[in-house]
This record gives structure tokens, sequence and C-alpha cells, in this order.
């Protein structure tokens, strides 16, 4: 780092680091992170341990659970543990995938319009406003018909979707910091904007940004999940937890844990993404609550 | 005398300026709304455009002759250029006729109509069902803070916050629709022509999913606002004036709370909204969220255009509203 010394911000390096550290020392937040971890790693393992072949018929539809197939077989007669080992890699990549870039560009929009201000600020926010008037799913709906269910397009448009919401919240939680001391300092030595916004107030909207993170990556499998679920997501016949829960609604009654069981991981893993959001936001001493 | 005549005259002009400021803050968010709404109404006529498949071809079939489907285009304006054929659109959808179906040949505002009613009653009734459960929740909750009653919301709230509405919704209908107390209906199918308030008990499992989607997140907001009211001076006043309890909840409190509470309730009635076209896919409820992803199957743009438009618009005035109702400054800010 080559920032003059006499900075204002000298001292401040620290600071990062140990917000981490309080994060993670909240139970809320390790329940949460173990959560999305826990998922993510049986999704990611899940497909290479595979006891049948998942796109294969193995028995009758619908037979209950017995040895061979603990969990029964599904609308197909294929088997539903293969089913639920390998479904879930598509969620476990895309919605991360979907949640980084969602909050990276919200981030990005809403720091550039508190920093710059005036006709920037106005031009992104008014912009962001008019992607606020799509709920996510409709916005899915349209260009999926559009361009096909390609998981590029699936995560673009979940993103998209994550997006304004996300640089309303940093817009907000940057404006404090747009006239305090060591930006008006930066502004005044000259250095260059990409640097005051990465190097002085990037590190001041971390925390926000981690509540933001959690609560986006529960909206972006949610949004994910339930495109499958409508058939504009992952196709059938691979197989796909929202998918599965749609497929196999038909046999309820009969089979009912061939829905049950992708339902359980869907629910583990958004429920892991609230967990570090309100975790997160309590560390922060936002009320309780106010998370979505 | 004078003095509390002459702080009374400050306050007014005070006032006065405070509603000529709120007047013109309302002003440009109200100019800005029709503005978000008109760029909105041109992305979605440009996103049904892109779709593809030739809409002429689409009507007439493969068997049709160019001479055929050039004049099926010329009659139904797909000739002229883009920007005339969106002006021709939005001025046929604020005269209230945004054409007619291409796959029915009925008039769009018809299909849409009923459905449209269908969709409000369903979400009418959830958040009918939804305010009171919500309020007494939440104040329940905040009122016995820290308690395990209180643990106990905040657990089941929060994974009912975090959960999906199709998800939800299938767990309703293991629940009660198929496997373990099948009680209630697992498909919402109405009679044609039929209100859905005729039927409530095919209704009750939607109406039911939506009640817990968007209720969870009122009634954590209800109980934070709570707490803060009765955390508040003037409450702690009231406690050390020797008030009731009771008073000083229902008289004092409550309402206080609910002015925070409103604007979130907008916010979770477009939330509703936007959850629609999954639960009404999910039990078979003739909406129009269905009939949005029936005319997407069949290539039908002008219903999709006038479906999403709808849906948009309601999404965005009530996210507006929320916004708007929200003391009257922004929240953006």
């Amino acid at each position: 780092m080559d920032i003059p010394s006499g900075s204002p911000t000298a001292g401040r390096a620290s600071r990062a680091p140990g917000m981490a550290r309080r994060f993670l020392r909240s139970g809320q937040v390790r329940l949460g992170v173990g959560l999305v971890l826990a998922t993510t790693a049986f999704a990611l393992l899940g497909p290479l341990l595979t006891p049948f072949d998942p796109l294969r018929s193995v028995s009758m539809a619908y037979a209950p659970p017995d040895a061979a197939h603990p969990l029964g077989t599904d609308n197909l007669g294929r088997d539903v543990l293969s089913r639920l080992m390998a479904g879930g890699i598509h969620l476990a990549w895309m919605a991360p995938a979907a949640a980084i870039l969602g909050v990276g560009s919200g981030a990005a929009i809403g720091m550039i319009a508190a920093f710059r201000g005036g006709i920037v600020d106005a031009v992104l926010m008014r912009t962001m406003d008019v992607l606020l008037a799509f709920p996510g799913i409709l916005f899915a709906l349209l260009f999926v018909s559009i361009v096909g269910p390609q998981p590029w397009l699936l995560i673009l448009i979940t993103a998209i979707a994550l997006m304004p919401g996300c640089a309303r919240v940093i817009r907000g939680a940057t404006l404090p910091f747009t006239a305090s001391e060591f930006v008006l300092w930066g502004r005044a030595v000259g250095l260059a904007p990409r640097r005051i916004l990465v190097g002085e107030i990037l590190p001041n909207v971390t925390s926000p940004l981690m509540v933001e993170f959690g609560i986006r990556l529960m909206l972006a499998v949610g949004l994910l999940a339930s495109l499958s679920f409508i058939g504009y997501g992952i196709q059938a016949p691979t197989p796909d937890w929202g998918l599965m829960v749609s497929e196999n609604r038909s046999g309820l009654s009969i089979q009912p844990l061939a829905v049950v069981a992708p339902i359980i991981f869907i629910v583990l893993y958004t429920v892991g993404g609230n967990l570090i959001a309100e975790g997160a936001a309590r560390v922060i001493g936002r009320t309780e609550g106010k998370v979505r | 005398m004078r003095t509390a005549t002459r702080t009374s005259e400050v306050a007014t002009t005070d006032a006065g300026r405070r509603r000529r400021r709120r007047g013109r803050f309302l002003l440009l968010r109200l100019l800005q709304g029709v503005l978000t709404l008109l760029v909105v109404s041109i992305l979605i006529f440009v996103a049904t455009q892109l779709l593809p498949g030739d809409v002429a071809r689409v009507i007439l079939g493969d068997a049709a002759t160019p001479e055929r489907l050039a004049a099926l285009r010329v009659q139904l304006g797909l000739d002229l250029p883009v920007h005339q054929q969106y002006l021709n659109w939005l001025g046929g959808v604020l005269r209230g006729d945004p054409g007619q179906s291409l796959v029915t040949g009925r008039p769009v505002l018809d299909m849409v109509g009923v459905r449209l009613v269908n969709s409000l009653t369903l979400a009418g009734v959830a958040m009918l069902v939804m305010l009171p459960l919500a309020l007494l929740a939440g104040v329940s909750a905040a009122r016995r803070r820290g308690k395990l009653l209180d643990r106990l919301f905040l657990g089941t709230s929060m994974i009912a916050n975090a959960t999906p509405e199709f998800v939800i919704g299938s767990v309703l209908v293991v629940l009660l629709g198929t496997t373990v107390w099948p009680i209630l209906p697992p498909v919402a199918l109405l009679p044609t022509g039929q209100s859905p308030l005729m039927h409530l008990p095919s209704i009750a499992l939607p109406v039911l999913t939506l009640v817990i989607a968007g209720g969870a997140y009122l009634a954590r907001l209800v109980r934070v606002s709570f707490i803060d009211v009765m955390s508040s001076e003037y409450i702690q006043m009231a406690k050390l004036k020797g008030l009731s309890e009771r008073r000083i909840v229902y008289r004092h409190a409550l309402p206080n709370a609910l002015g925070a509470v409103i604007p979130a309730a907008s916010l979770v009635a477009a939330i509703t909204i936007g959850g629609i076209v999954v639960v009404e896919y999910l039990f078979a409820y003739p909406g129009i969220g269905s009939l949005l992803l029936e005319s997407i199957r069949s290539r039908d743009l002008p219903v999709i255009q006038a479906v999403v438009l709808i849906i948009a618009a309601s999404y965005f005035i009530l996210n507006f509203l929320a916004d708007t109702l929200a003391g009257g400054r922004d929240r953006r800010a």
C-alpha cells in the first residue's frame, strides 16, 4: 500500500478481519455457514457416489422404500436417493454464482451511486427502480422462454433480479461515509475514485455486504428452485431438487418421500443463507426480523 | 402568553413548509413512478417481441402459403416498424383494449378479466387472513420477548421466511392434502365462471401458502416495531404514570406500532403478487399466474404482454406505496 502516511485511515487495516471473526463467533452465522457448506458438500460429492444411475428406471414407479432403495423410487421408477444425491449440483454452484454476481454488481452500483451523487446517482438508482418493478420470477420466465433454459442465462437473470435491492441497501450504507474525513482526505490528495471506493469505502460496508450476501443467497436458491419447479429451469430428465418436487407430485399419496427428500435439502440450503444474514445483521446491530 | 402564540406561529409555518416539502416529494415520486411504468411497458413489449416463433405461422400453421402469411401480418400490424407497433399497443392498453388473443381470437380483456378477479380474490383473502394473524403473532411474541414462545416464534418464522413458496405449498399438500391428514383438496380447480369465494375449501391451501409465506415476514416486523415502541420514552412515561398495561398496549403502543407496519404490509402484498405465479401453478388455480404460463407456452403475445404488465404494474405500485408510506421520507436515502 502506497497510501501516504498520516492518512486518517491508518490503523483501520485490521478492521475487516476483526469483523469476520466477530461474525463467525455468532452461533447463528456458524450454524448458517455450516448448513450451507454441508448442503453444498452433499450436492457436489453426491453425483460421484450415487448407488444407481439417476437417469435409469430400476423398479416400478413410486415403489415404497426397501433395502435397495432406502428412499423408494420416483414417477419413472428411478432411485430417489440417487436422484437426490445427483440433483443438488446445479443449485450448489448456480445459486452462489448468482448471489456473488448479483451482490457484487449491486454493491458496485450502490457505492458508485452514493459516491458520485448527482446525475450518476439519479440515473443508476432510477434504473434499479425499473428492475425492481419486476418480480424476479416474471423476469426469468420471459427471458428463459426467449433464450431457453441455459445455465448462464439462469445465473444472469437471477443475478439481475438480486441486484437492485442490494444496490439500494449498499447505497444507503455508503452514504454516511461519502462525507467522512478519510474520503474527503482521499479526494483532497487526489486519489483515484476507484482507490477511494475500494480502499476506503469498501472496508466500511463489509458488514452490510455480509448480510446482503446471506439474504441474496437464500433468494437465489428460492428463485432457481422455483424456476425448475415450474419447468423453466433445469430440464427433465436431469435430476434436480426443484424439478423432483414437481415430477413426483402426482404420487404424493403413495410415495411422499420422493417429494419430501428434495424439499428438506432445499430448506436446509435457504435456511442456511437466512441464518447467515440474520446472524450477521445481529452482530452489526441491525434489528432482528428486518431481514428480507 | 405571547411566547405561546409565537411558538404556535412558528409551528404552523414549520408544519406548512413541511407539508409543502412533503407534497413536492410525493409529486416527484408520482412522476417517477409513471415514468418507471412507461419504461417497464417498453421493456415488456421488446421482450415479448423477442420471443422466438413467427406469430402468423403459429396462427395459420405450417401449411399456410406465403401470401396468406403476409396478409395476416398486415392484418395484425406486424409489418409496421416496431416503435409504431409499440405505440399502437400502448394506445390500446391506455384505452382499455390490449388487443385480441392470437390463440382463441377473443379479446384479451375478456380472457384476463376473469383470471384477474380470481387472482385478486386469492391474494385478497390471503391478505385478510394474514394481517390479523401476523399482528397477533408479532405482538404476542414481543410481549414475551426472550421467553420460550418468543424464541419458538423467531425460529419457525425464520424458517418460513427462508422457504420458497412452492416448498411451503408442497409441504402443506403433504400435511393437509394427501398424506398425513388429508382434509383439504390438494388442487384448487374451480368450475368455470364461479367465484372462488363459493369454493372456500378449494382455495384453502393456496391461501394458507401465501399467508405463511408473507405472514412470517410481516409478523417479525410487527414484533420488532412493537418492541421499539414499547421501549420508547413516552411508553415508559405512561408506565410511570401508572396506566394499566392493557391501556398502554391497546391505546398507545399498538396504534404507533401499526404506523410502521402499514408500509410493510404493502411490501408483503407485493411479495404475494410475485409469489402468485408459482402458487397458482402448484395448485392448478385459474388465475393470471397460470394464464401467464399457458400463454407463454402457446406464444400468445398479446395475453403475455397484458398479464406481465398487470403483474409488474401492481407489484411496482405496491412497492412504491411501501416506499412512499414509510413516513414520506425517501427510504432510499
